[in-house]
């Protein structure tokens, strides 16, 4: 069982969410992924701090792609930290009174703003899964692209929320030491190169439960991703959790809410 | 397969989980790989390049012969540095050399390139370029190296008919219409290590012919799967998978 985390319609072929999604679903059935993840919308969009229009835009996108895939397509809506009210607003549009099962928080807001705070309980209270984005750039991050450091922060004063670090920082060997001693926090393992050694080492720092397979598709690689997990030196217990146990097991409450099948 | 971009020994910041030799080559061996064009990961700072040449020949002989086919280095910064050519060829029987212009600090437009290009060409030697080792985001703070500017090549190369130029590592800097415009000026093929995308490979064959692909994929510094699935997740077809796989760089030696 391969559950995808992190998958976007940006960058594929298709003039619409749907024939973007059936174009996803169309690679996903060779590699063998039974569920993917997407957030975001046909284009990313044009500021990295978006207006309450643009990011309701982007999730109108990725609902109207899963509609016709709801067994196989879930859906993450995006918000901005830097309009909380609407943001708020948002979560209930689209989780609380809509399909959505979780949040991505992209480069708006660093994550230790105080907005994340309200942002992640609410999420929580819907049992929707959190996801934002980090990176460890050596040539500097984005005014607003959070560290895996900043999401170990904010992990610290809502120990009971899961969340998951996105990219695991890119820098993985820092990503993994910054949310270590964060049992609530798991990486998403999307979007970076697939430098040999990630798993082997996220595994034996945070634990194979802690770990779950994203790809990052368009812009990435189904195979490239894969072959993070599939071509690690871990056990085939661990691969399984990583590819998709965890992440299912992440998603139950809000899929038994929605009634939706796992 | 014929692997055209594996690398021996250890990567200087990491240790990598297949970095010894034998390991390497059984797992490259169970992965249906028939052939493995090798460098060393020395090559990149290390400044006594026969040294690090003589080791790369002697490891390849002793754990792979055959199998493992090594392709030297060679610094135009480093005094002397035609002998190095000389003796990848005479000395270590290499079929070509592996060069790493940002770690070695020449531009592709520089003359000592261009001599460099010419001892090659001389010689029929294939000249493996590597345009990056690791995503520019995540290297050592202090080893900030940028990814290798190919674009005066489109000039060089019709200087140089025949010379046969592979770019390792290319796609994450090198984009189209240049990915295209090289592979009209010269003989110039690409490996897909560090190809993504969805379906890349499918997507990156309508830029370039699949006579110009090579099977690469970055092992150890890489997991190797990543470009074993790729194969995979393009629908390519029996002939250009295996053009592809192995039957372009057949032709190449």
């Amino acid at each position: 069982m391969i559950w995808d985390l992190h998958c976007h319609l940006n960058g594929v072929d298709g003039r619409t969410p749907e024939e973007r999604m059936s174009q996803l679903l169309k690679y996903a059935d060779r590699m063998g992924v039974d569920r993917l993840i997407v957030f975001l919308g046909m284009s990313f969009s044009r500021s990295y701090d978006p207006k309450p229009d643009d990011f309701r835009q982007q999730n109108d996108e990725v609902i109207q792609a899963i509609s016709h895939w709801m067994d196989r397509a879930l859906g993450f809506a995006y918000l901005n930290p830097n309009y909380l009210q609407e943001s708020l607003d948002e979560i209930d549009r689209c989780i609380k009174n809509g399909p959505l099962v979780g949040i991505k928080l992209w480069v708006a807001a660093r994550c230790d703003d105080e907005a994340v705070d309200t942002i992640i309980e609410r999420v929580a209270e819907l049992k929707g899964v959190i996801f934002q984005h980090t990176w460890y750039k050596v040539s500097g991050n984005l005014d607003g692209e959070s560290t895996p450091e900043e999401l170990a922060r904010l992990a610290k004063r809502h120990p009971e929320i899961p969340l998951i670090c996105g990219h695991t920082g890119g820098d993985w060997e820092r990503g993994i030491r910054a949310i270590r001693d964060c049992p609530n926090v798991s990486i998403g393992t999307g979007g970076f190169d697939p430098t040999a050694g990630i798993t082997e080492m996220a595994v034996r720092e945070l634990g194979a439960d802690r770990i779950i397979y994203g790809s990052d598709i368009g812009g990435r690689s189904i195979s490239s991703q894969l072959a993070k997990i599939t071509g690690a030196q871990v056990s085939k217990e661990s691969q399984q959790q990583i590819l998709g146990a965890n992440l299912k097991k992440m998603l139950l409450p809000i899929l038994r809410e929605k009634g939706i099948k796992p | 397969m014929i692997d055209v971009n594996v690398s021996l020994f250890q990567w200087p910041f990491r240790r990598l989980p297949h970095d010894t030799t034998d390991p390497l080559v059984k797992k490259l061996k169970n992965a249906g790989v028939t052939q493995a064009w090798v460098g060393s990961f020395e090559a990149i700072l290390h400044e006594d390049a026969d040294g690090v040449n003589r080791r790369l020949a002697a490891e390849c002989q002793q754990k792979g012969a055959g199998f493992l086919i090594p392709f030297g280095c060679v610094n135009p910064t480093l005094p002397d540095w035609k002998e190095d050519v000389r003796r990848c060829q005479e000395k270590y029987q290499m079929p070509g050399v592996r060069l790493h212009p940002n770690y070695h600090g020449y531009a592709l437009d520089s003359e000592l390139f261009a001599d460099l290009v010419t001892e090659c060409h001389q010689r029929n030697l294939i000249v493996q370029i590597s345009l990056r080792m690791e995503d520019v985001r995540t290297q050592h703070p202090l080893v900030q190296v940028p990814d290798v500017d190919v674009k005066p090549l489109l000039e060089l190369l019709p200087k140089f008919p025949g010379l046969k130029i592979v770019l390792l590592n290319s796609q994450r800097s090198l984009r189209s219409p240049l990915v295209t415009q090289l592979a009209k000026a010269g003989d110039v093929y690409y490996d897909f290590a560090m190809l993504e995308g969805i379906g890349g490979v499918g997507k990156f064959i309508e830029d370039v012919p699949y006579q110009r692909v090579l099977f690469g994929s970055h092992f150890p510094f890489f997991y190797f799967e990543s470009s074993q699935l790729k194969l995979k997740e393009s629908d390519l077809g029996e002939t250009i998978r295996s053009a592809i796989a192995a039957g372009n760089a057949e032709k190449l030696t």
